[in-house]
C-alpha cells in the first residue's frame, strides 16, 4: 500500500466484518475508512481472489454511482482491486441497529427515512444484497447505507423482493420486539417514493420468497425420485 | 426425571428414553422406513410406522429396564414433517399420555436436532448451522427462541449435492465410506481449476439453484472435465456456507459454532469451518453422525427440558403442525 496515505493520525481498526477489516484513518487530510478484503484461508485461492476483486469493484462502482445520484452513501476516495482495498468517506455516527436497540426517540422516523432511501436506490436499478440495520450508519438524522459488496444492478422484482426479504428477516431476528412498527415504517417510507401499488407487489414477492427453501417435506419426497 | 420421546416426522419412527442426569440416554430404538424405490410415500411410511410402533416402544422400555409407570412424561414431535407420519406419533403419544396419566409434551423437531447437539457436544450458546438434505439454516438463540439469521433461498445444501452427483451419474450411492460423492470427485481434480460458475450469497442467505443448472449445463457441454466441475461446485457451495456462517458470527457475536445435520459429516467442510473459526477465535462443535439423523432421543431430551419449564399440552389439543417452523417454537429453557 502506498505509504503517504497513512500519514497523519494513527490508523485504528473499527470493525472486523465478515468480509473485511475496517480501518479508520485519514485520506488526503479527510477522515476516511479503509475497507480491506483480506484473503480467507478456507477458500480456494483462485476463488478467493475472484470474489475479493469482484466485490471490491462492485462496491466501489455502486457507491460512486449512488453518490453521484445524490443518495446518502459514503464518497469514494480510492480503490485498489489487487489489494482488495477501498478508501471511502468516514461517516461519523451510530449504526441504525444500535439506535433501534437503544430505542432512541425517533428511531421509527429513521427507519421510514431508510425506506425512502432504499426505494430511491431500487428506483435507480440497484439492489443492495445485504440489507440489515448493521449496514446503515446514521449521521445527523440521515441514514447512510454502506457495505455494497453484494450489490448489483437489477430492477427485477425477484431481486428487489430478495432485498426487502433480507431486511425484514434481519429485523425479525435482531429487533424482534419492535419488529412490527419497524417494518411498517420501512414500507411507509418506501411507498412514499415508489407508491402503494409497487409496495403491494413487493410484499407479495417477499411472501413467496419466504416459502421457498424452507420446507422439508416436499424436498425430502422429491429428493429420491 | 425420566422422559420417553417419540419421533415420527418423516422416515424414522424412533423412541428414546432419557434421564436428567448422566448417562442421560437410557434407550434409543429406531425403525427406518426405506422405500423400495423412489421417494418417501408418506402414507406407506405411516403404515410402516403403525406396524413397527409397538415393537419399538417395547424394546425401548426393555433396554432402559423400565415400565411405562416409571416414566414422568411423554414427549412427541408434533412437527414440522409429513402429515400422515406425524399423526402416527401423535396418536400413540396421546393414547399413552391418557392411559398412563402422564403429561404430554409437544416438541418441535428442528429444536430437538439442536438440543441433542448441545447436549452431546457441550455447546452452550452457539451459532447453529443446520445442513441436511432438507434444511439449510443459520440460527441462534435470542430472547426465548431460535431465530433464523440465514437460510437457503431455494434448495438445501445436501439436496443440491445429491442432485448434482446423481444427475452426472456418480450416484447413488451418495455417500461412500463417510465421503460424499461430490467430495470424492472434487479430490480427483488435479489442477484444482476454478471454472466460471455462479457464486450466490445474499446477505446471510445462500442460493444453489443457479449453480446447479449452470454446473449441469457445463458437464453436458463436455467443455470441462467432470472432476474440475466437481471441484468448483464443491468449493463454491462450501465457501458460500462458510461465508454466511461467518457473517452470522460477526452479527451475533456468538463464540461457538454448532454444526448439525448430515452434511456436517463432510471432513472437507469441517476443516473449512475450522479455518474460519480459528480466524475469528471461536470453537467449532459437530454433532456426531449417530445423533445427526432423526431419532427419538432428541425428542425425549427436548421434552425433558420443556417439562422442567412447565411446557405441556392437553392431549385433545395436541394437533400435528406440518409447517411448524424453527423460529415459531418457544424455547423457555434456552437462556445460556
Ligand atoms: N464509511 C463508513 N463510515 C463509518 N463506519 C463504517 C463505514 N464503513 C463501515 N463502517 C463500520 O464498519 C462496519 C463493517 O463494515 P462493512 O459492513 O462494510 O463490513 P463487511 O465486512 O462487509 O461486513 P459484513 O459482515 O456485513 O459483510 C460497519 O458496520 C460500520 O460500523
Ligand atoms: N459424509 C458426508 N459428507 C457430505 N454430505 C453427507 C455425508 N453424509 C451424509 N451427507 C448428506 O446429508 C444429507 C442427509 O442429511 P440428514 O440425514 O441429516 O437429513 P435429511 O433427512 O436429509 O433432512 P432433515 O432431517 O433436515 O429434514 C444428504 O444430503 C447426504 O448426502
Ligand atoms: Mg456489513
Ligand atoms: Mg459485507
Amino acid at each position: 500500500m502506498t505509504k503517504p496515505m497513512y500519514r497523519g493520525e494513527t490508523p485504528k481498526i473499527i470493525a472486523l466484518g465478515a468480509e473485511a477489516a475496517l480501518i479508520k484513518h485519514t485520506f488526503l487530510g479527510m477522515p476516511a475508512v479503509y475497507k480491506v478484503r483480506l484473503p480467507k484461508p478456507y477458500r480456494d485461492p483462485k476463488l478467493d481472489l475472484r470474489l475479493r476483486s469482484e466485490r471490491t469493484a462492485t462496491e466501489a462502482k455502486i457507491i460512486h454511482d449512488l453518490r453521484l445520484a445524490g443518495l446518502p452513501v459514503p464518497a469514494l476516495y480510492y480503490v485498489s482491486l489487487s489489494e482488495g482495498l477501498i478508501v471511502m468517506e468516514y461517516v461519523e455516527g451510530d449504526l441504525l441497529r444500535d439506535l433501534i436497540n437503544r430505542r432512541i426517540s425517533g428511531y421509527v422516523d429513521l427507519v421510514r427515512e431508510l425506506g425512502k432511501v432504499i426505494a430511491l436506490m431500487h428506483g435507480l436499478g440497484v439492489v443492495h444484497g445485504d440489507m440489515t440495520t448493521s449496514n446503515v450508519v446514521v449521521r445527523e438524522g440521515t441514514p447512510y447505507v454502506i457495505d455494497f459488496g453484494l450489490a448489483k444492478y437489477s430492477s427485477e422484482l425477484e431481486d428487489v423482493g430478495v432485498d426487502v426479504h433480507l431486511f425484514i428477516r434481519a429485523v425479525e431476528s435482531t429487533h424482534y420486539d419492535v419488529m412490527e412498527e419497524v417494518t411498517i415504517a420501512f414500507f411507509e417510507g418506501y411507498a412514499s417514493i415508489a407508491g402503494e401499488e409497487r409496495v403491494k407487489e413487493i410484499k407479495e414477492k417477499v411472501k413467496e420468497i419466504r416459502l421457498r427453501g424452507r420446507y422439508v417435506e416436499e424436498r425430502r419426497q422429491k429428493r429420491n425420485k | 426425571m425420566i422422559i420417553l420421546g417419540i419421533e415420527s416426522t418423516a422416515h424414522t419412527f424412533g423412541v428414546g428414553i432419557v434421564k436428567d442426569e448422566p448417562e442421560y440416554i437410557l434407550a434409543d430404538v429406531r425403525a427406518k422406513y426405506v422405500p423400495e424405490k423412489g421417494g418417501i410415500h408418506p402414507r406407506e411410511a405411516s403404515l410402516y410406522f403403525m406396524r413397527e410402533a409397538p415393537r419399538v416402544i417395547a424394546e425401548a422400555l426393555q433396554t432402559a429396564g423400565l415400565r411405562m409407570n416409571d416414566v414422568d412424561g411423554i414427549a412427541v414431535a408434533l412437527g414440522p414433517g409429513m402429515g400422515p407420519c406425524l399423526r402416527v406419533g401423535a396418536t400413540i403419544a396421546r393414547a399413552l399420555s391418557v392411559y398412563f396419566n402422564k403429561p404430554l409434551i409437544p416438541v418441535n423437531h428442528a429444536v430437538a436436532h439442536i438440543e441433542i447437539g448441545k447436549l452431546i457436544t457441550g455447546a452452550k450458546d452457539p451459532l447453529i448451522v443446520y445442513l441436511s438434505g432438507g434444511n439449510t439454516i443459520i440460527a441462534a438463540f435470542v430472547a426465548g427462541r431460535y431465530r433464523i439469521f440465514g437460510e437457503t433461498l431455494d434448495i438445501p445444501l445436501g439436496n443440491f449435492m445429491d442432485t448434482f452427483v446423481r444427475e452426472v451419474g456418480l450416484a447413488p450411492p451418495y455417500v461412500v465410506k463417510g465421503m460424499h460423492q461430490l467430495d470424492k470427485c472434487a479430490e480427483e481434480s488435479k489442477e484444482k481449476k476454478i471454472l466460471n460458475l455462479p457464486y450466490v450469497v445474499k446477505g446471510q442467505d445462500v442460493s444453489f439453484s443457479g449453480l446447479l443448472t449452470a454446473a449441469l449445463r457445463l458437464v453436458r457441454s463436455g467443455k470441462a472435465k467432470l472432476e474440475d466441475v466437481c471441484y468448483t461446485v464443491r468449493e463454491i457451495a462450501y465457501s458460500a456456507i462458510i461465508e454466511v456462517s461467518e457473517r452470522g458470527l460477526a452479527h451475533t457475536g456468538k463464540k461457538e459454532v454448532l454444526l448439525v445435520g448430515g452434511v456436517a459429516a463432510s471432513s472437507v467442510l469441517r476443516s473449512k469451518f475450522e479455518a474460519m473459526a480459528a480466524l475469528r477465535r471461536v470453537d467449532v462443535k459437530v454433532v456426531p453422525p449417530k445423533y445427526a439423523g432423526d431419532n427419538g432421543v432428541m425428542i425425549a431430551w427436548t421434552g425433558l427440558l420443556a417439562l422442567k419449564h412447565g411446557v405441556t399440552i392437553e392431549p385433545e389439543r395436541a394437533y400435528v403442525r406440518q409447517r411448524w417452523k424453527l423460529d415459531q417454537a418457544d424455547v423457555p429453557w434456552g437462556d445460556p
